[in-house]
């Protein structure tokens, strides 16, 4: 479904992925997991072309991209490869001035030009899937963190996309309500959705995942099945990155404790 | 008292038959040249900012009451005469929209870049992008600082008097001229100026409030 050959984004004169190959099949659910910084959320917007790849091959269903740096890429590609993909962001981003069913039909009436009568319909059977149909008509602010997500990835799947990508999806949520937004992820993979998740969640990245890839520095340093790379990791670094996720997750920092790792790791308030 | 009365009517036909439409007309047009100008101020196409920039610059640098006697007054010399009252609209219109650019534009930059990546993820061009997510959004920001403009507007329509539009404050000139009641006159004038200005006033929280049915309370 996506493949990607030695796909390299700078960011001025910053690498900030190198050399990323990547194969994501249908109907697999692929986990990327790596410390903060390390161009996970970037490796997931390239796919999307929400950033550009400064160079490599890209590859969504049955549209492909060969980039040179220099090039730019014409809007019309641009738009073949995103109709491919929907995704689900970190902070939401629903449209404010929308009731939750408004924000999931936006993209049937705006981009697929269907009728409103129609378009409302398909909308509200998407809710229903997230179990939100009774909130169709509330506005985002009055909608839970957990229920703003689940109508978030309602209005990723309208537009019935070959791929679902999620940039941390559960980050900014309190941590009772992540359950609800990680049900509906699983539910998804039931029903065989591909999708290409960026996770500070490492057990439900264990549950989830097909695949896993440890990014770290921009490099894939290590990929494999959960049980891989969890359990028997090969590369001196991965072992790092888990060893610590193992420490914070036996240890409940005091307050005091959190205080002082909170800027510094973003993982200390995330991993449960 | 009877000179109030008296005034009274003429003044108020005065400001519903020009002030009112002055005022509306000017700042319908001035809005979307706004609206242009801010959107030519973020584009791509460098003449085009240039262009905005220049525009802004030159209005907002010079005094409104200039413009007009350019307008009116100095353009018939370059074979260009314009009547007085679509001399004022041209004036007052090229105002609100060389003001009010700067307000709208800093108001589509206030929308979070989430909403535009969010829109864009959805496969939505550009200008659907403006369009539906991001200028409904900048309009409710955009609110209260366009009701000062709107506000102010009409009260700088009176500086239509020195074109000669005969609109409420050329007619309580005349009023004052024939009537000597110099002090009752304007400050009758005053008043009426004060009753459409708090009537737009109430307008204002009128659309602030319904703007405001997404946010939180």
């Amino acid at each position: 479904m996506i493949r990607l050959k030695d796909i390299n984004k700078n960011f001025g004169n910053v690498p900030i992925l190198k050399h990323i190959d990547l194969r994501v099949n249908k109907g697999e659910t692929v986990v990327i997991i790596g410390p903060s910084g390390s161009g996970k959320s970037t490796l997931l917007r390239c796919l999307n072309l929400l950033e550009q790849p400064t160079s490599g091959y890209l590859r969504i269903a049955d549209d492909s991209l060969q980039l040179k740096e220099g090039d730019s890429i014409k809007q019309a590609d641009v738009m073949k490869i995103r109709l491919h993909t929907g995704m689900v962001f970190q902070a939401h981003h629903l449209f404010p001035h929308m009731t939750a069913v408004q924000n999931v039909m936006e993209g049937l009436v705006t981009v697929r030009r269907q009728a409103k009568v129609e378009a409302r319909a398909a909308a509200l059977r998407l809710l229903k899937k997230v179990g939100l149909a009774d909130k169709a008509d509330s506005y985002p602010f009055q909608l839970s963190g957990g229920q703003q997500q689940r109508v978030g990835i309602a209005r990723a799947l309208a537009l019935e996309p070959n791929v679902l990508l999620f940039d941390e999806p559960t980050s900014a949520l309190d941590p009772e309500i992540v359950g609800e937004v990680l049900n509906v992820m699983g539910d998804l993979k039931q029903e065989g959705m591909t999708m290409v998740i960026v996770t500070h969640e490492m057990q439900f990245a264990r549950l989830i995942a097909d695949h896993i890839i440890f990014l770290d520095q921009g490099v894939v340093v290590e990929e494999g099945s959960p049980d891989q790379v969890f359990d028997a990791p090969t590369q001196k670094r991965t072992k790092q990155f888990l060893q610590r996720l193992d420490w914070m997750r036996e240890r409940i920092p005091t307050g005091h404790e959190a205080e002082l790792f909170a800027p510094q790791n973003e993982e200390v308030g995330i991993v449960h | 008292m009877e000179i109030f009365l008296d005034s009274l009517w003429p003044l108020l036909k005065a400001g519903v038959l020009f002030a009112v439409p002055l005022t509306l007309i000017s700042f319908a047009v001035g809005l979307v040249l706004a609206l242009l100008t801010a959107l030519a101020r973020l584009s791509s196409i460098k003449p085009l900012v240039w262009l905005a920039r220049f525009y802004v610059w030159i209005i907002r640098g010079t005094p409104l009451l200039v413009q007009l006697f350019i307008i009116f007054y100095g353009l018939p010399s370059l074979g260009i005469t314009i009547g007085a009252f679509s001399a004022a609209i041209i004036g007052f219109s090229l105002s609100v929209g060389a003001y009010n650019a700067e307000v709208m534009r800093a108001a589509i930059q206030s929308i979070p870049k989430g909403q535009w990546e969010a829109a864009e993820s959805l496969g939505m061009t550009r200008s659907q992008i403006l369009r539906r997510i991001i200028l409904p959004q900048a309009a409710r920001v955009s609110v209260p600082p366009l009701s000062n403009s709107f506000i102010s507007l009409v009260k700088d329509t009176s500086l239509a008097a020195t074109i000669t539009v005969t609109e409420m404050f050329q007619r309580a000139q005349q009023i004052a001229a024939v009537t000597y009641e110099h002090m009752l006159i304007y400050c009758e004038v005053a008043l009426i100026y004060l009753f459409f200005s708090t009537i737009l006033s109430a307008l204002q929280a009128r659309v602030e409030k319904y703007f405001e049915r997404y946010t939180v309370r």
